[in-house]
């Protein structure tokens, strides 16, 4: 594997190493934070895992649950690739972002919530949106600008939003949306409802103003928000190392007086169980937590982008070594959670819906042009489907639903 | 009814609507202790305590957005800038990017306010005396209140509060404690989008709002000296536009002039001008005129800054000019 100085170290197809002692320093008062070291939980042999824990995970996940985290993530792979089919018949409107390479990390981290909790995803989290209980109909829609889709055509892919259902959709100025959960946080106070945030940022995003200011504000308010730096080596075509001094992201986040979680983002349950923990940090008054995720974006920016810039084999290499459900379908069947029968019946399942949420979407229709005055100020018009046609509800097996 | 101050009017606003309304609180800037930087928010912090009236860093992204999402989640906020001015950091974006677009594109209301002192006189320099409203007036998706009275003041902030969208309050630093005048004890309100004859008239009308209603009730006074008849209307709120009053206005009097602080350029008063146009061409007389502030950053010496902010004396030989057609 190719390592470049403008690569951070843990990076390279190789997930970081974890701390042994960790939890003795954590103790010792040694850290700074309580998940200062790397959290992994899947070796590709699963011996680290193995070896640590007696239970049958570290995350304490019922089969059921590792289950559908896999369904999640084979979902979010599979309809990512039906956008892509979509995007060269042209039949999306604008671009297809994708998150290759990087599913583990929206859906792990998302599966660490609970139903009612917010997220705020960003374009290539659209594995956050539909384990936090969006239908990929509904992305379908979004993407190819139908009437049916939950914005009803007037915004993009997971540009979309209902507090009702806990979905805070994205406005593509990027650190935007960190004051504005922080602020969802602050209502949930005022009503004294039992709600965290989980707020996705990408390593470029987390440069702005508006990223720090949220943040600190967070911080200083001892708001339950989770911070998720994907930290997935380029924003567009800028490398980690322009964005912050050695493309160092953990050693920023401790400057916000936050806990920190440098976690395996290609690493399903590292991510989930970092997550879990921060939430519950943040419900017990402990504030924020950033948990930085290393993992890699394997296409480009968007379809349009050939990635000249990246350097040879770089890709290849996080494919062949370090894919995520290549890492966690190795993991559940080495460890004897499932069989790979299991497995492909869950794939045949997933396939099925897909194909039929895609004939279904790509059958309707964009909106009514006569609509396009509605609703700038309230007028009583409601141009946008209620959030049943587009919700499915959280997981099934996931914690408190 | 009692004389108070347009302070005053702008903090009993806040607080009865604190009192009548639990999902309200505020947020901003030194406003708990030390009351705010103009104290509008004085004596609050004990009244309502931290969690109502909450103080932030420095930090203005951080208070409007946090404000749009307390709203978008079923809170009314009220965001203070400690000065206008600095809408032009973070806010902005969290203004019109986040609150302004939020039920258009996803049907998810955002009724938050943000107020803040506007407006030069103050000898407050380029920093500190700005008058914002056209990058809010052009922003489809937030109304944009401006009141000259302490009686407006008050029932337009009741308005605000309540209103549904997201709402910029400017208030005219000027005014805060020069302008006294009668406000009831009982709950009342202004509703938005309605503008106010301040002074009846028939020969021409003058269409203005902010600190100029009162400078153009002094031009209209001494204009009456001389036997004109003038009529100053308040437009009390830029969005939404009193176009009906404004047309009205124009087919009665024939001869229209616009007054206002902010800069000439892309100013509220050209699209007064192209309303009028659009509505009332056949009934003109004369040409739609315009007094405002020239196209530079407000200056500090008060010798400059005079010169900068229109003067009675500028509104009469504007008028004088318009009444020979
Ligand atoms: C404030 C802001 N500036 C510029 C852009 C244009 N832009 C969109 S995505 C992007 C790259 C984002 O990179 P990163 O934050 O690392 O997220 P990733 O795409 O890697 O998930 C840029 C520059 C933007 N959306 N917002
Ligand atoms: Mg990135």
């Amino acid at each position: 594997m190719l390592l470049t100085p403008r690569h951070i170290k843990a990076s390279g197809g190789k997930p970081p190493e974890a701390d042994k002692d960790h939890d003795k320093k954590a103790k010792g008062g040694e850290l700074y934070g309580h998940y200062a070291a790397n959290r992994r939980v899947l070796d590709k042999s699963a011996k680290y895992f193995v070896q640590k824990r007696k239970t049958s995970n570290d995350a304490g996940l019922s089969k059921a649950q590792l289950l559908e985290l896999y369904r999640l993530l084979f979902e979010t792979r599979r309809l990512e690739e039906h956008l892509v089919a979509l995007y060269r018949q042209t039949q999306v409107v604008g671009g297809v972002y994708r998150s290759l390479g990087q599913e583990a990390t929206a859906v792990g981290c998302a599966y660490g919530m609970r139903d009612g909790d917010y997220l705020q995803p960003l374009i290539r989290d659209l594995g956050a949106t539909l384990t936090h209980g969006v239908m990929p109909l509904a992305m379908l829609r979004q993407y190819m600008a139908k009437a049916t889709g939950p914005s009803g055509g007037r915004d993009l892919n997971t540009h979309f939003s209902d507090p009702n259902v806990g979905i805070l959709g994205p406005v593509s100025m990027l650190g935007a949306m960190v004051p504005v959960l922080a602020g969802c946080l602050l209502a949930s106070r005022f009503k004294k409802e039992d709600k965290a945030g989980l707020v996705f940022i990408g390593d470029g995003g987390s440069s702005t103003g508006a990223f720090y200011e949220g943040l600190n504000f967070a911080a200083v308010q001892k708001l339950p928000l989770v911070v998720v730096i994907e930290s997935n080596h380029y924003a567009y075509s800028t490398p980690t190392t322009t964005q912050v001094p050695d493309g160092n992201l953990v050693r920023r986040a401790y400057g916000f007086g936050v806990d920190v979680s440098h976690v395996d983002g290609n690493d399903v349950l590292a991510c989930y169980e970092a997550t879990k923990l921060a939430r519950e940090r943040g419900l017990a008054g402990e504030g924020p937590t950033v948990i930085v995720s290393e993992t890699y974006r394997r296409k480009g920016h968007a379809e349009h982008d050939n990635q000249a810039y990246v350097e040879d084999n770089e890709i290849e290499a996080w494919a062949k070594d370090n894919d995520p459900l290549d890492r966690y379908i190795e993991f559940l069947v080495k460890g004897k959670y499932t069989s790979k029968k299991a497995l492909e019946k869950i794939r045949t399942e997933v396939e099925a819906e897909l194909d039929a949420a895609r004939d279904q979407a790509v059958a309707e229709e964009q909106p009514d042009a006569q609509t396009h005055l509605q609703a700038v100020f309230d007028d009583g018009n409601t141009p946008w489907p209620h959030y049943e046609t587009w919700w499915r509800g959280g997981p099934t097996h996931r914690e408190g639903s | 009814m009692p004389e108070i101050t347009f302070l005053e009017a702008v903090n009993s606003a806040l607080k009865e609507e604190m009192h009548a309304d639990e999902r309200v609180f505020l947020i901003g800037e030194d406003i708990g202790a030390y009351g705010g930087a103009f104290k509008v928010t004085g004596g609050m912090l004990d009244e309502f305590g931290p969690e109502r009236i909450i103080d932030t860093p420095i930090a203005e992204a951080a208070v409007i957005g946090a404000a749009a999402g307390a709203a978008m989640c079923g809170m009314r906020p009220v965001a203070e800038l400690q000065f206008i001015d600095f809408i032009s950091c973070g806010g902005f974006d969290q203004l019109v990017t986040v609150a302004a677009k939020s039920r258009f594109r996803n049907g998810v209301p955002c009724p938050l306010v943000v107020r803040g002192p506007a407006g030069g006189g103050g000898r407050g320099g380029p920093f500190h005396s700005a008058c914002p409203e056209m990058w809010f007036v052009s922003t489809p998706g937030i109304k944009v209140v401006f009141p000259a009275t302490a009686y407006d003041a008050k029932g337009l902030l009741k308005s605000a509060i309540r209103d549904p969208d997201p709402v910029l309050f400017l208030e005219h630093k000027f005014l805060y404690r020069r302008i006294k005048d009668e406000v009831p004890n009982e709950d009342y309100v202004v509703p938005l989008g309605q503008a106010l004859e301040r002074r009846a008239g028939d020969e021409m009308t003058i269409i203005t709002y902010g600190a100029m209603v009162h400078t153009s009730l002094e031009a209209a006074e001494e204009l009456s000296k001389n036997g004109h008849s003038v009529r100053v209307i308040d437009l009390r709120t830029l969005v939404p536009l009193d176009e009906d009053t404004i047309v009205k206005a124009a087919i009665e009097t024939s001869k229209v002039m616009i007054v206002h602080e902010d800069t000439r350029r892309g100013g509220l008063a050209g699209e007064i001008a192209a309303v009028i146009n659009e509505n009332a061409f056949d009934y003109l007389d004369g040409p739609i005129l315009r007094v405002t502030a020239p196209d530079t950053p407000v200056p500090y010496a008060p010798s400059l800054e005079d010169a900068f902010l229109p003067q009675v004396s500028d509104i009469v030989t504007k008028a004088n000019e318009l009444l020979q057609y």
